[in-house]
């Protein structure tokens, strides 16, 4: 068909090319709105105030905490005597000194990098040394009034590399985000970070700290007591749970409250939902007045938001899983209630019949003529809840009820335990996977077949 | 079953006992098991002293009514406190709607991507259904707190942590609807030449269109609660204020807000049933 073959279609048929020209319009005419609508918003939600704050530092900061720790040398001029300590605790300090830092044999200290970089301390200087790119090495001191400079560059700081940065009272070297010195009057700090989740399995003060995960599985079978007086599995059993720095039990506990949380509420929404939704269904219930109260009640929990039900529960219950628990049930005995009423509305009715005319009373005409019909649509939907309740669990808990998402919230507002909230976000993460999992093979086992696509 | 005997009667009774006496089993055991969970529950909230469990229910209506009292002593002006909090509304659905349209659209994409009858590669379901798990498993506000922190308070962080979450629950969704499509205007299509595109533009998503509108709806009123939820950790909006006034105990303003989240929620519940029912009829 040639271009003129097609004019002569379209003249013959105008209304038709009319109708697709004008649904062409009205399309192009939707985006245009649609854009104009993001452009608008975009302004609304600040763009440039976020690009502002936008702090690149910070956000690779957070992102090395994730999956690396960090130790801390620090050392006071006056003492010259660097202490080595696990991000930067107090009670966490290596005792002897790790390998990485080795006195040299002009009485300085030198902390090796795994880059090759070194930090050299000395009695009245501080030495950067072996930096790639980098031309010479650095020599910091203080000056009279005790103010830390770089040598040579007193007067022209701007001739300084971008990765020290030289003000009046400190002087900061960071050739990577893996090494970092802090140079003040007083003292001078080093961190030194490395990739990993350190003491993850045995904490610091522990006597298994240098256990590995393996070999203390190895150790719960051994008779050899590493501990007087304490069997080996209950020992190892013990020094996970209470890591200090990782909170194995306490964080257990809370992914525990959390899930108890969903599963109660479910429950509840279930156990009061499917008779209050007899009672509100158009074919079952005798009393229109006590039907159209219940259909009001279920619209009164939906519409009233889980968050605002958590709050009044809070102030009943203060923060706890009962607040939770309820937040949920209430909320979902309404949306459960309102469905299920209306699954018994959309019954078949000749089953009902069937069971009248063998002469069943009313309720028996209910457990067997309606219950079996609904009950595939009931366990499903109960399942469904209970998936994205194990969700609003998590946020119930954060808004004040308990349980990971509180524990969560507080690791993020402390604002250097970063490697604890990539840990808890992995176990909220596998726990809601693994319900979501688990609730999928019970749908499927317990529906029938035929029933599947309900 | 024709060539059931009488002899067999008894067998099948025999089998009917057996089956009864084992669902009842499996009955008591979901009731014991959840009596046993939720006593493990009451034992563990009277362990953390958060109040006790009986005291609570007598305590229930304390905090609504100390709300009314304290609305009822405003009179007539209580008005004037929902018309102050409508712009802070306004802005937490407009989060709600943005990054339900954006998600709506990222959605449609990653769900026709994710559907096994339209894509041939088996790497690329593989991968698109493994990337909307896990954007669909992540509580929006766990995105949201993370980003909070690193972007400083303000109501992007959210609506990306809302638009994630979306794609995610929505691209789900939408890869079983178009999983379950008429194939036949497909081959139609591929057989007069259709190219890819083509196909999906006038085999599939005249289908699914309806289905996708109606779940968008759906979604964007779960959004809206969800953005009221992360103004309450900060991002701003009716959340905020909420939060806010909460700490500072003011009744009447809290009722306010109350009462216009309700009125929304509630509202955007009917207008997404109504649309719902005009686009895809009575089985919705």
């Amino acid at each position: 068909m040639t271009a003129v073959d097609f004019q002569a279609i379209e003249n013959r048929h105008k209304r038709v090319f009319r109708k697709a020209q004008r649904g062409r319009e009205v399309a192009v005419g939707a985006v245009v709105l649609v854009l104009l609508y993001v452009v608008v918003s975009l302004m609304q939600f600040d763009l440039g105030g976020v690009a502002r704050r936008w702090d690149a530092t910070r956000a690779a900061l957070f992102t090395l905490d994730l999956y690396a720790y960090k130790d801390h040398v620090s050392h006071e001029w006056d003492a010259f005597e660097p202490k080595v300590s696990f991000e930067g605790g107090h009670r966490f300090v290596y005792e002897p000194a790790p390998e990485w830092l080795a006195a040299t044999n002009d009485n300085g200290y030198a902390v090796n990098f795994d880059s090759g970089i070194q930090f050299v301390l000395y009695q009245d200087a501080a030495v950067v040394k072996n930096v790639p790119d980098a031309t010479q090495e650095y020599e910091i001191k203080r000056d009279g009034d005790g103010r830390p400079y770089v040598v040579g560059f007193q007067d022209r700081p701007e001739d300084l590399p971008e990765w020290i940065i030289a003000t009046e009272n400190r002087v900061e070297v960071r050739p990577s985000l893996w090494e970092r010195m802090q140079v003040y009057g007083r003292k001078i700090e080093i961190h030194r970070y490395s990739f990993g989740w350190n003491y993850f399995w045995f904490d610091f003060g522990s006597p298994l700290t240098n256990v590995g995960p393996l070999e203390a599985i190895g150790l719960m079978f051994d008779d050899n007591q590493v501990v007087r007086g304490t069997p080996n599995h209950e020992l190892v059993a013990t020094e996970f749970l209470n890591n200090s720095l990782w909170q194995h039990g306490n964080i257990f506990m809370a992914l525990f409250e959390t899930l108890l949380m969903a599963v109660l509420g479910t429950a509840l929404a279930s156990m009061f939902g499917l008779p209050l939704a007899f009672l509100a269904a158009r074919n079952v219930s005798p009393f229109p007045v006590i039907r159209f109260i219940n259909r009001r009640l279920f619209d009164l929990l939906r519409g009233i938001d889980m968050l605002i039900w958590s709050l009044i529960f809070l102030r009943a219950f203060g923060p706890g899983l009962f607040t939770g628990v309820f937040a949920i049930g209430f909320t979902d005995t309404g949306s459960l209630g309102k469905l299920m009423s209306e699954a018994i509305e959309n019954a078949d009715r000749r089953q009902v019949d069937g069971m009248k005319s063998t002469g069943a009373s009313k309720l028996q005409q209910h457990r067997f003529g309606i219950i079996p019909q609904i009950l595939p649509i009931f366990v499903s939907q109960s399942l469904y809840y209970l998936e994205s309740n194990t969700r609003s669990a998590v946020i119930i808990g954060a808004m004040g009820a308990g349980g990971i998402g509180l524990q969560f919230l507080g690791a993020l507002q402390t604002g250097n335990d970063f490697e604890n909230v990539a840990y808890m976000a992995f176990l909220i993460l596998a726990l809601v996977i693994i319900i979501d999992n688990l609730s999928g093979r019970l749908r499927r086992a317990l529906i029938r077949p035929e029933e599947r696509h309900t | 079953m024709s060539d059931t005997t009488y002899q067999n009667y008894d067998v099948i009774e025999r089998r009917l006992n057996e089956m009864a006496r084992q669902r009842l089993i499996y009955t008591l055991i979901t009731i014991g098991v959840f009596v046993l969970l939720m006593g493990v529950g009451i034992t563990m909230a009277e362990e953390n002293n958060a109040g006790s469990f009986s005291r609570g229910f007598t305590n229930f209506f304390d905090y609504p009514v100390d709300l009314f009292e304290q609305t009822f002593e405003y009179g007539w002006g209580w008005w004037s406190l929902v018309l102050k909090h409508t712009p802070e509304l306004f802005s937490t659905i407009n989060m709600a709607l943005f990054s339900t349209l954006f998600g709506f659209t990222f959605a449609v994409i990653l769900g026709v991507l994710a559907a096994r009858n339209v894509v041939q590669s088996k790497i690329v379901v593989a991968v698109t259904r493994r990337a909307l798990d896990i954007m669909r498993s992540f509580p929006e506000l766990v995105f949201a707190m993370i980003l909070l922190y690193l972007m400083g308070r303000s109501l992007l962080p959210a609506v990306i942590a809302v638009t994630i979450h979306t794609i995610g629950a929505l691209g789900k969704l939408f890869s079983e609807a178009v999983e379950n499509i008429d194939d036949r205007p497909l081959e139609g299509l591929r057989a007069s030449g259709a190219s890819w595109f083509q196909q999906i533009r006038f085999g599939v998503l005249p289908q699914v269109w309806p289905l996708f509108f109606s779940y968008g709806l759906l979604r964007m009123e779960i959004n809206v609660r969800a953005s009221t939820i992360l103004g309450f950790v900060g991002a701003g909006g009716i959340g905020e204020a909420l939060s806010t006034m909460i700490q500072w105990r003011y009744g009447a303003e809290i009722l306010a807000i109350m009462f216009l989240l309700v009125l929304t929620i509630t509202s955007l519940d009917y207008l997404s049933r109504y649309v719902r029912f005009r686009m895809i009829g009575e089985q919705s």
